[in-house]
């Protein structure tokens, strides 16, 4: 390699080019993006700025599950419970997990203090809810990690308040030797409102599968949707809330099968039909009388009819 | 450069220009590598003199000239580009002729060109390309998909012997479909996939022929392969993430 043709680049611009790698990397992937990024800058400082920057956005949107260094339980890192930027909180288990994340893991624990935990009228809910979608969700995902978070009026003492749960639903399945990775991932904003007496659902559906022996393939669904309850109980609210994202979750995975299933003979054909529209091969053998028909097509302006 | 294709392998397919511009300008040493190892999608110019569009590659360039195959010259125009010799142009003219009609019966639509230039040991090297809009906004579609587009990129390598002539071809296919309504949300899968295939065939077919055959068939493995095991496999993994509820139940007379 000659040293004259060196990048022109400045930090900046080699900062921002890493970055939007590192970023753009499918699930479970950014360990061997990484290591590419940061063999293509020859340059560990710069690598260093942009992973400092770039990791702990990829794990909160990935909402990577990690485990906790006792092996008592998971812990998401996802922003709906991201106390500072190391610091994730688990409500089941009522700690705080102190996240690595250029390593993806978490390093140590600490109980969460009492003014990071809700209040036990909001708590009761919250457990409530909590227990119906760990239920669904071992049901519906065979690898699925949930847990519901108060991100809204935690404080809240009693009834005639209003506050806002955020439930997260991961499930991702890595599989590199199998040159196959893909993940699940939903968010489901539910905002109690005392005042009407309802409880308003907002779904986020996030599907990603990346395919890539001897290619690259990705798949990238997603859908928006509403919904909504009437405020009632705990345990009420609980098991209405969970049977409106077990519909909702299994109505979108039945439409994702039917776009799958709508790709061979409309979709796809779109793009380049299987067999010409004559239904048999291209017959090569034939192609100067084949000139020679176009030519008269040509003459009677038909060449663009169907 | 081996990182460099590490990366190319594993970003989205739909992005992989940017990621391409973004290499080339870390790696300048390597652009050429880069240019001629990393396929991009295909971009096109008009030949007002024939009212026609052209594809433009690495092939048809000349400095920052490119070649069209309809009137031979080159877009901006350029002095002393360099042109096929008369024989090799008659071919293709025939080659792009030829080829319209066969990308008309399988992709009703679209563009193509075909480029054709000699080589030194008295061979001679063909690129056909083909770039289709299948998004709503191209004309004649059916309207399925909110944004679709398909690149082919043949190239193939010809090496003469008396009777028979040795037929090397390199194939890419790049597409992304989108599909857009309120109850499904948006499904968008793309990819990328390069394969190759030779063959030794009478030259008294004529090399037209031997060529075009060999395009039909690996396009035709190329987008079975795409439907079948590609799209296949990320579907596979979207019901091991979440198994459809029959599934589930065909599962459980066995737990």
């Amino acid at each position: 390699m000659s040293d004259e043709e060196e990048s022109q680049l400045t930090d900046k611009e080699k900062i921002e080019i890493a970055k939007w790698f590192l970023l753009n990397s499918p699930v479970g992937e950014i360990q061997y993006v990484a290591k590419d990024v940061k063999e293509v800058l020859k340059d560990e400082r710069v690598y260093r700025i942009a992973a400092a920057e770039v990791f702990p956005l990829y794990n909160k949107s990935h909402m990577i599950c990690l485990e906790f260094p006792d092996r008592s339980g998971e812990v998401l890192v996802t922003s709906f419970n991201e106390i500072d930027k190391n610091e994730y909180f688990d409500p089941r288990s009522a700690q705080v997990a102190i996240v690595d994340h250029l390593k993806q893991v978490c390093t140590d624990a600490r109980p969460a203090n009492d003014d990071e935990l809700p209040s036990s009228y909001i708590e009761e809910y919250r457990c409530a809810f909590d227990a119906e979608i760990i239920k669904y969700v071992s049901e519906a995902y065979p690898k699925g990690i949930c847990c519901v978070y108060c991100t809204n009026g935690k404080d809240m003492e009693g009834p005639g308040s209003s506050f806002e749960f955020v439930v997260v639903i991961s499930a991702a399945r890595l599989s590199p030797q199998n040159f196959c990775n893909g993940s699940w991932r939903s968010i489901w904003t539910v905002e109690f409102k005392d005042d009407i007496q309802l409880v308003e659902v907002r779904g986020k559906l996030q599907v990603g599968a990346h395919y890539f022996e001897e290619g690259n393939v990705q798949l990238d669904a997603k859908l928006e949707c509403r919904d909504s309850t009437m405020f009632q109980s705990p345990d009420d609210c609980a098991v209405s809330l969970t049977n409106i994202i077990r519909h909702h979750e299994t109505e979108y995975l039945n439409s994702l099968q039917t776009s799958y299933s709508k790709l061979p003979d409309t979709t796809f054909k779109d793009l380049r039909r299987k067999l010409p529209v004559t239904r048999t091969l291209f017959p090569w053998h034939n192609t100067l009388q084949f000139s020679l028909t176009r030519d008269i097509q040509k003459n009677l302006g038909l060449e663009n009819s169907e | 450069m081996e990182a460099a294709m590490g990366l190319m392998r594993r970003i989205p397919p739909k992005q992989s220009e940017t990621a391409l511009s973004a290499l080339l300008s870390l790696l300048p040493q390597h652009s050429s590598d880069l240019l001629s190892q990393v396929d991009q999608p295909l971009q096109v110019l008009c030949d007002a003199e024939c009212g026609k569009e052209f594809i433009l590659c690495e092939y048809n360039r000349d400095a920052d000239s490119y070649r069209s195959p309809w009137s031979n010259t080159y877009h901006p125009p350029l002095e002393d580009g360099s042109h096929p010799s008369p024989e090799l142009r008659k071919l293709e003219i025939e080659a792009n002729d030829i080829f319209a009609i066969y990308r008309d019966q399988y992709y009703e639509g679209g563009s193509s060109s075909v480029y054709i230039w000699e080589t030194e040991n008295d061979g001679f090297v063909s690129c056909f390309l083909i770039k289709k809009d299948g998004s709503k906004s191209g004309h004649g579609r059916r309207g399925y998909l909110q944004e679709g587009a398909w690149d082919a990129i043949h190239v193939i390598e010809v090496g003469q012997e008396e009777e028979i002539a040795h037929y090397s071809l390199t194939s890419t296919v790049m597409l992304s479909l989108t599909t857009n309504d309120e109850s499904s949300g948006t499904f968008s899968l793309s990819g990328s996939i390069r394969r190759q295939m030779n063959m030794d065939l009478p030259v008294s077919e004529g090399h037209l022929c031997n060529m075009g055959k060999m395009i039909e068939e690996m396009e035709s493995k190329l987008r079975n392969s795409l439907d079948q095991v590609y799209f296949g496999k990320t579907k596979e993994m979207v019901c091991t993430l979440r198994p459809p509820p029959e599934l589930v139940q065909m599962k459980l007379p066995d737990s």
